[in-house]
């Protein structure tokens, strides 16, 4: 590799070598800027083919200071630890519904966040080494190191002690994914804390309230009420945006109804500290999007989850001419995840028009990888791609909302078929009648094809998985009906 | 003369109910005959079947009482401070659940009323093709008459009466769900799904079970996976005694019951006490009593169910039979469901769409969960040929495992496909947590003839355990290790 001192320019180092490198010259056949799900999927596929692959993934620390390991973000504060706690808030559940099926223990159950928070981590622990090895084996070299462009052909990875390496590849995958988005108002970066602390914070968040409408708002506040704190969500405008409505009320219902409460049409204009500690009371302000009313309120701790911001700002693209969306940040790809500058490509969560989620990183990486090294010709499906939010009552849901077919076909068009259920396994602790819902979407005009698949209620992702299989076959509302059920489970209705 | 009904249902299960209530629908007169001959231990129970009253209903509930206990230890993982030791009530559960069955025998029964569908609490029994003598508890005798009559009465568990005391001193399924007291120390011989669910729960409670096995468990399940199901059910705390056979059974004074059995591998004969023998050594169809002879219903001399063909109709051509009874069917009762609708509509309805029993998905309620769709692999091998097909496996950890620190050993799947070019999917099998969650809708998708490479280009949905199915890329033919590793 390339090695050059603080004082050597770029400009240098090209006319060294040459305005267009010659291939064999390269240092990397791959340089992959990001080591999260979709960055690691690649790299590891591309070592598949013996090509020379480097991985540069860094975390920049949280205004907070807060940082992790290699895997990013699903791995260490997204889908993976959101999954554990929102776990441990079922198991709170199944501990009360226990009683009734006969368990007896102790009136007071308490909960104890360090416990919970120090297996969390170290198991993500252990995730990030299983990636180290994992690289390492397949002989794919990792840099804990800032990458960022500098000019054609090579990228400029800064370590964390500020030493500077130059290094070049014939391709790049940008992979670099999003970081939580704050609100901009005085006292946010000081006194707020975002997703990527709260699965890491070393004190129990306390009375907590969490701005924001989004899956991470829901899902967090859920879990954090499941763990029997006290939880206020501040809502701008409606749930969910993007997802079927009639649900996303239905899981904003349901949540209000086990003790969350919502601030509907308000926004926090400041967070004062009021006393330090861990945790400390912080006073939020807000007004009313409808008005002039102020209001405040005391919590521990303020979690915001407005939405996220692609990392692609600070990367170097103008230097290699890689055009974003200058509004969102977000880099526009062709079908086969390729930049407007042919030998930069993009995968995840930084893309333009394309979902934010794991799976679809991960398969656009190694399909992507397959076609550049492999002479294969399979592309990312982007259609019909199921998912799930892990809300106290779960939501998985594949295809189109009721809204966008409507839009789409014409209400004359579709059919909607619907159904409230009962899970057996709340019959006995007497929960919850008639809040689990499940709807199917049809296309009248073809065959009644499925083409928007909706459930509410629990283990939501198992039940949808299989069912975004059938609609990938291109199932029909006949077939969905001659499919024999599985007696008694949910996923039967 | 005219017919007292239109349609008359002999059993009020899943089946007959299913059709009974469909019929109605076309503004039919029917009626439905449910009667529930006590057990020989004296149980019985209300409308609603097999299903809801010592079946699906009851063992998925007790099955969910054993998965809180799981979770109670989970628990403590996740932070939740339970002190311990932490005990089991048998007669909360129990009460529980038997006050659930009464509100579905009342549901049942008022849902039949709204459909204005005639019950009678009777015995019913062929006096000739149209004519069904109905006799009440009391003896009291109702002779009706119908245009059309469904056979829907089911099975009831089997005796081993050839084993001395079996009779006496055993009890069945029929009689777990509703023991007001605890079973104790349990013995199941012979293992079909209903013993090895049951002794997967009652483990789970608390209580000391054993499991006996002459030969195979799930017999007519794929092997592979009946052996890792019950593999977790022994490190879960079952005991198994594998290749034994019980001889008889007698009462103590203690008022235990103990139990000789030969041990085929050892050529020993062993012994030892229990509280509870529970015999799960098949379900024979209540055909007996029906005198199906005056009718001039067939039936199969062997097994003694009823011989169907596509159309549900027996050897006479207005008498039909669904569910449990009918030869060669699967004994499910989403199965009995759809072909008593099915046949109604047929009936009634002017409909012409026959029931398809192929690719119906099931589950096995032991602690580890089993769901499979389509052939097992020996199946397939022998439909198709060893090089015919491919068979993609993989071993996983659910997530919710990991901070638990759960053994997930046995957490395994696999899929069947034909080699040829399309490759679809013959079967699918997967052991885990909320197994028929996960089998459901691709069981929906083998329905729609799902290949996989239709199956690979599903994205999955992440974190789940079903996500894996869309990952499966190593086949047994290579021989490679089919752990998943990482994301």
């Amino acid at each position: 590799s390339v090695q050059a001192h603080k004082e050597d320019t770029p400009q240098k180092l090209l006319e060294m070598n040459g305005h267009t490198p010659e291939p064999h010259s390269y240092d990397y056949d791959l340089i992959v800027i990001g080591g999260g799900s979709g960055g690691l999927a690649a790299a590891k596929e591309a070592a598949k083919y013996e090509k020379k692959v480097m991985v540069l993934d860094f975390v920049t620390p949280t205004p907070l200071g807060n940082s992790w390991g290699l895997g990013g973000t699903c791995v260490n504060v997204g889908c993976i630890p959101k999954k554990l706690m929102h776990q441990a808030a079922l198991l709170g559940q199944a501990l009360q519904d226990s009683r009734k099926f006969g368990w007896q223990f102790t009136e007071e159950v308490k909960h104890s966040w360090m416990t919970m928070t120090e297996s969390v981590q170290n198991y993500i622990g252990s995730l990030n080494w299983g990636y180290r090895v994992a690289l390492r084996e397949k002989k794919v070299t990792y840099e804990n190191a800032y990458g960022e462009f500098v000019g054609p052909h090579t990228v400029k990875a800064t370590n964390k002690r500020g030493v500077e390496k130059l290094y070049t590849a014939e391709r790049f995958l940008i992979a670099t994914g999003e970081r939580p988005r704050y609100l901009d108002i005085p006292g946010d970066k000081e006194y707020c804390i975002s997703s990527d602390d709260l699965f890491s914070l070393p004190y129990c968040p306390g009375k907590t309230l969490v701005v924001g409408a989004s899956y991470v708002a829901l899902e967090c506040a859920g879990f954090l009420a499941g763990l029997g704190l006290d939880v206020t969500v501040m809502v701008r405008s409606i749930l969910l945006r993007g997802f079927d409505q009639d649900i996303a009320n239905k899981i904003g219902e349901y949540m209000e109804e086990h003790g969350i409460s919502f601030i509907r049409e308000f926004v926090p204009i400041k967070v004062e500290q009021i006393e330090e500690g861990t945790p400390g009371r912080l006073k939020v302000i807000a007004k009313s999007t409808k008005g002039n009313e102020i209001i405040e309120g005391e919590y521990n701790t303020v979690l915001l989850a407005i939405g996220r911001d692609a990392c692609t700002r600070k990367i170097g693209l103008d230097k290699v001419g890689v055009k974003i969306n200058e509004k969102t940040g977000k880099i526009p790809v062709n079908d086969e995840e390729q930049t407007n500058v042919p030998y930069i490509y993009a995968v995840g969560d930084i893309l333009q028009d394309k979902l934010e989620l794991t799976p679809v990183a991960i398969q656009a990486g190694r399909l992507l990888v397959q076609r550049l090294y492999a002479g294969a010709t399979t592309k990312c499906d982007y259609v019909n791609v199921p998912t799930t939010v892990f809300t106290p009552l779960e939501y998985g849901a594949c295809g189109y909302s009721e809204e966008s077919a409507v839009e789409k076909f014409g209400e004359e068009n579709i059919e909607v078929y619907h159904s409230h259920f009962w899970p057996l396994e709340w019959t006995v602790p007497s929960r919850d009648n008639n809040k689990c819902y499940a709807k199917i979407i049809c296309n009248i005009q073809d065959n009644e094809r499925v083409i928007g698949f909706h459930v509410l209620g629990p283990n939501a992702g198992e039940v949808t998985q299989g069912f975004a299989a059938a609609i990938k076959c291109g199932m029909t509302k006949e077939q969905l009906d001659s499919t024999i059920g599985i007696h008694p489970v949910c996923a039967e209705v | 003369g005219k017919n007292d009904y239109d349609l008359l249902v002999i059993g009020g299960g899943s089946g007959g109910l299913a059709c009974a209530k469909e019929a109605a629908q076309f503004g039919r007169k029917v009626a439905v005959l449910d009667y529930v001959e006590p057990s020989p231990q004296g149980t019985k129970w209300g409308l609603g079947g097999t299903c809801v009253n010592v079946g699906c209903i009851p063992k998925k509930l007790m099955h969910q009482a054993a998965l809180l206990g799981s979770a109670l230890k989970d628990a403590q993982h996740y932070g939740w401070n339970i002190a311990q030791p932490v005990h089991h009530t048998w007669s909360v559960m129990a009460q529980a659940v038997q006050n659930y069955v009464k509100s579905l025998n009342w549901g049942h029964r008022v849902q039949l009323q709204d459909k204005k569908v005639k019950y009678f609490n009777m015995k019913g029994s062929f006096s000739d093709p149209h004519t069904i003598r109905g006799l009440t508890k009391a003896g009291k005798e109702t002779i009706i008459t119908a245009e059309n009559i469904v056979i829907a009465t089911g099975g009831r568990p089997k005796y081993p009466t050839h084993i001395a005391g079996a009779l006496k001193y055993g009890i069945t399924s029929d009689d777990l769900f509703w023991l007001k007291e605890s079973p104790g120390k349990t013995l199941t011989p012979f293992v079909f799904n209903v013993s090895l669910e049951c002794a997967g729960f009652l483990t789970g409670i608390g209580l000391d079970t054993t499991v006996m096995m002459r030969s195979i468990p799930l017999r007519g399940f794929d092997q592979q996976m009946a052996s890792l199901v019950t593999e977790h059910m022994e490190s879960y705390g079952t005991k198994f005694l594998k290749l034994c056979f019980p001889t008889k059974v007698e009462k103590l004074e203690s008022s235990r019951l103990q139990v000789t059995w030969k041990n085929t591998e050892l050529g020993t004969e062993e012994s030892d006490s229990f509280d509870t023998v529970m015999w799960a050594v098949g379900r024979a169809p209540e055909t007996e009593t029906l005198n199906l002879e005056r009718a001039g219903v067939k039936t199969n001399p062997e097994t003694g169910k009823i011989i169907v063909d596509a159309s549900e109709a027996t050897s006479v051509p207005h008498i039909y039979a669904v569910g449990d009874i009918t030869e060669g069917r699967p004994e499910l009762t989403p199965t009995a469901v759809a072909a008593g609708k099915l046949l109604a509509q047929r009936l009634f309805g002017q409909a012409s769409e026959l029931m398809d029993y192929e690719n119906v998905p099931t589950t096995v309620f032991t602690p580890l969960e089993y769901g499979c769709v389509g052939l097992s692999e020996e199946m397939a091998v022998q439909c198709y040929g060893a090089d015919n097909i491919e068979v993609y496996h993989a071993y996983y950890k659910p997530l919710e495992f990991t901070v638990a620190e759960r053994d997930a050993t046995q957490c395994y799947m696999k899929m069947v496909c034909l080699r040829e070019r399309e490759q679809r999917i013959l079967g699918l099998h997967f052991i885990g947590p909320n197994a028929g969650e996960v089998i459901q809708g691709f069981a929906l998708g083998i329905k729609c003839g799902a290949t996989y490479p239709q199956l690979m280009k599903t994205v999955g949905i992440h974190p789940t355990c079903a996500e894996e199915i869309t990952k499966l890329h190593i086949t047994k033919r290579s021989g490679l290790d089919a752990t998943v590793t990482g994301c």
